[in-house]
Order: structure tokens, then C-alpha cells, then sequence
């Protein structure tokens, strides 16, 4: 180890990316071991092109296989690396070192108000219980005509375009303060989800799942503290599409 | 290809019977927070700031605004919606905080009470208050209770 990183740190050839020493400190836990998460540093070498995931990936491979987290896709997509960094929610494949201060340590802990199993991976069954509340899928009893699909113009689509985008990575929801507190609350995800289709000219359940978010644990818990928008690493409003359902149930239709 | 889902399928539709406390807590409290601006800013203009501003306080500047329809009505109005504001306000973070149902409802209890008693109270100061008692220094008085 020591080996490489001096042969790294040397004279920079042309071409090649710079390196840098970065100190992460990770909130560690092995439930069969340990009664308390623990803080553990790690001292790397890190390319100015790295990720936080990268040296996840470098601690996991060269220095303590024992390390847990999710990835999977490694780019954004599959939204199974949202973790706390520096305190904010963050998918480590996106977050790029250079971006944070590494002349200070960086502190990853894994996402705050969902049950804690192993180092940096949570219980997601709270937040998908939420999600499958909110009935995600079209509910539609019209046939299309012709077995063809159902039409819809672009300025239809435009309505909910934004919501489309979720990745159900959890960042958003366990940011929320309403939801660390109190865990019934649907949270932010399961709003957003519900966006997506309360706003769908195609779907005619729309009644039913603003009746589930007029509940005592729905939207109305919302606090509009901005946290949510803040974490999504698809860059949705959130704060927003939670303001719109509130005005929808308010007017009694999309 | 299209899949349409048969129908009937149960709907997990809850319909609230009566009102929706948690629907119009929310609107009232934007409602409130909106009237609140004016009322307790206006209050404090008023109080602090116009005339001798703040050295003007005292009993008979106070007696003379609670003898007055206007301001008794202004009272009234920031003493209500700010006491019920504030109370579903704290209603709301015991919601958040209390995790224990027993808790949450002693807790509530208690802010209902304090509520109750503070409305009837100030409600009772400001339309039965007395801004010439009998027997006090003329110098302390409302200018007006010379004539009474
Ligand atoms: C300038 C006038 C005021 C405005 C515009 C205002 C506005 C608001 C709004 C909009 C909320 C709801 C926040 C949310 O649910 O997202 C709120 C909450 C609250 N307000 Fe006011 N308010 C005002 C004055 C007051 C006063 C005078 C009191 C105390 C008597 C008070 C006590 C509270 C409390 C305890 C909460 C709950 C806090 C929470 O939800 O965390 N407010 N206010
Ligand atoms: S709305 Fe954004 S932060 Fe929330 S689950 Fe979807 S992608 Fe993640
Ligand atoms: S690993 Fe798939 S989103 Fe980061």
C-alpha cells in the first residue's frame, strides 16, 4: 500500500491526473460485534477524477474487505448508493471528491431515519412500504382503441415530466426531519411517486391516492424545509411536487 | 400491449367522514401566519415606534388602547388567531416528538387547557378592563378619566 501511493505522488507525467491524500471517516457498524456504530478513518491517495465511491471501492479492495455498502450500477441510475456525506444526502457514484473540501475529512455514515443492518446499508422496507402505499402504477379500466396505446399529448406529459425521473434511491426521504422523527409519515418518495401519476392524463386512480396522502401521516406533515430538494440526486424539486399534491387535494382534482 | 386492469378492485380509499383536522390546521395556519403579519406588526408600530415609541408605555397608554372599539377589536383578533396558532403549531411538533400515544395526548391536553384559559382570560382583560379605578393618582390615568 505505502509503496503505491509513493509511487503515485511522484513527478506528475504528462497526461496523467493528479492524485491527493483525502482522509475518510466512516461510521462503522457490525451488528454481531459491535453495541454502537463506530468512526473509522481510512488514509488514501485519490485521483482528482474520483468519486466518493471510488474509495469505498478502494478501502473495500485494498484495505478492509469487510466494509458494506450498496452499488450497483455505479452511475446514477439504480439509486442504491444514497449515504451521508459531510451530512448531506448524497449517492456516492455522483459525488466527486474534488467537490467536497478534502483538505478536511470527509464523514460518510449511511442514510439517517431508516433501520441500520450493516456499515453504510439500511432496512429499505419502511421507505418501499411508502412507496407501494401510494399504488405507483396506472390504474386504468378504459380499453384503448384498436389495442393501440393511450394517447397523450406532450404538454400532458409535460405535467409530470419531472417525476418520472425518481430513482428511489431514499436520499430524499431520509433527509426529511418530519420523517426521522416520526416514521409513519409517507415521506417525500412516496409523494413524488404519486405525482407521477396523479398528474398522468391516462390514470383515473388519482382520487384514491390523494385521499391516501390527505391522511394524518400524508402530505399535510410536510414542513416544506427545502431537505429533499436539497438530497435528490435527479435534481427534482421535490419541496415543489409535494406543494402541487397539497394544492391538488385542496382543489379536490389534479 | 395495453393491460387493463378488471375492475372492481377494492380500493383502499379511505373516506374521512366529517372534517379533516390535518387538511385545515394547514390551511389555517398559512391563513393565520398571513393575518398575523399585519396584526403584530401593526401592534408594534404602534406600540414602539410612533410617538414617544417605547418610553410612551405605560398604564395609562395601555388603559387608553383597551378603551378604544378599534384597538379592543385589534386585540382581540392577535389574541386569538396568534394563541390558536401557536397552539397548533405545538400541536404539530408533539406529533413529531411523541412517540408514546399516552404522552402525546397528556401533552396535547395540557396545550387545549392552557389554550382555554388564556383566551378566557385575555378575552376578559381586554373587554372588562378598568382604565380609571377609583381612588389612583389622576397622573397615572388616561387623560379621559378626568371627566369621568
Ligand atoms: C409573523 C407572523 C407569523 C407567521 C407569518 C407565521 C406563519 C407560520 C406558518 C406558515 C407555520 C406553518 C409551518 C409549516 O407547517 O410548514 C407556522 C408554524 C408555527 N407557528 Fe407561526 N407564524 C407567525 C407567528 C407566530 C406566533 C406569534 C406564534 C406563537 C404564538 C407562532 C407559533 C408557531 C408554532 C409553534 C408553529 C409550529 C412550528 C412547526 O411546525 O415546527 N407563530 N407559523
Ligand atoms: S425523488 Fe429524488 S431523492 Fe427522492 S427517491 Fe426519487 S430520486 Fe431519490
Ligand atoms: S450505484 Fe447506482 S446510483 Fe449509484
Amino acid at each position: 500500500m505505502a509503496s503505491a501511493v509513493a509511487a503515485k505522488s511522484g513527478p506528475i507525467a504528462h497526461g496523467e491526473v493528479p492524485t491527493f491524500p483525502v482522509t475518510i471517516i466512516i461510521r462503522r457498524f457490525d451488528p454481531e460485534v459491535d453495541k454502537e456504530p463506530r468512526w473509522v478513518d481510512y488514509d488514501l491517495q485519490m485521483h482528482g477524477t474520483d468519486r466518493v465511491l471510488d474509495a469505498l471501492h478502494k478501502i473495500k479492495w485494498e484495505i478492509d474487505g469487510s466494509l458494506a455498502f450498496r452499488r450497483s450500477c455505479a452511475h446514477g441510475v439504480c439509486g442504491s448508493d444514497a449515504m451521508r456525506i459531510n451530512g448531506k444526502n448524497r449517492l456516492a457514484c455522483k459525488t466527486l471528491l474534488k467537490d467536497l473540501d478534502v483538505s478536511k475529512p470527509i464523514y460518510i455514515e449511511a442514510l439517517k431515519g431508516l433501520p441500520l443492518e450493516k456499515d453504510l446499508i439500511v432496512d429499505m422496507e419502511p421507505f418501499f412500504d411508502s412507496y407501494r402505499a401510494v399504488q405507483p402504477f396506472l390504474i386504468a379500466s378504459s380499453k384503448p382503441k384498436d389495442g393501440k396505446e393511450r394517447l397523450q399529448s406532450a404538454a400532458q406529459r409535460e405535467i409530470f415530466d419531472e417525476t418520472t425521473k425518481c430513482i428511489l434511491c431514499a436520499a430524499c426521504t431520509s433527509s426529511c426531519p418530519v420523517f426521522w422523527t416520526d416514521g409513519q409519515y409517507f415521506g417525500p418518495a412516496a409523494i413524488v411517486n404519486a405525482h407521477r401519476f396523479i398528474f398522468d392524463s391516462r390514470d383515473e386512480g388519482a382520487q384514491v391516492r390523494m385521499d391516501i396522502l390527505n391522511d394524518k401521516e400524508g402530505v399535510w406533515r410536510c414542513r416544506t424545509t427545502f431537505n429533499c430538494t436539497d438530497a435528490c440526486p435527479r435534481g427534482i424539486q421535490v419541496t415543489k411536487v409535494i406543494g402541487e399534491v397539497k394544492q391538488a387535494i385542496l382543489r379536490g382534482k389534479p | 400491449m395495453t393491460v387493463t386492469i378488471d375492475s372492481p378492485r377494492a380500493s383502499t380509499t379511505k373516506h374521512h367522514k366529517g372534517i379533516n383536522l390535518e387538511k385545515w390546521g394547514w390551511v389555517f395556519m398559512r391563513a393565520s401566519g398571513v393575518l398575523l403579519v399585519v396584526l403584530i406588526f401593526g401592534h408594534l408600530f404602534v406600540n414602539l415606534m410612533i410617538g414617544h415609541g417605547v418610553k410612551a408605555l405605560d398604564f395609562a397608554f395601555v388603559g387608553g388602547k383597551f378603551s378604544d372599539p378599534f384597538w379592543q377589536v385589534w386585540d382581540m383578533l392577535l389574541l386569538w388567531f396568534a394563541l390558536i396558532h401557536g397552539a397548533n403549531g405545538m400541536r404539530t411538533v408533539i406529533n413529531d416528538y411523541a412517540h408514546n400515544r399516552l404522552v402525546g395526548v397528556v401533552l396535547k391536553s395540557f396545550i387545549l387547557l392552557a389554550t382555554i384559559v388564556l383566551l378566557t382570560l385575555g378575552t376578559l382583560v381586554i373587554y372588562t378592563f378598568d382604565p380609571c379605578p377609583a381612588g389612583s393618582p389622576a397622573d397615572l390615568l388616561p387623560s379621559f378619566c378626568a371627566g369621568v
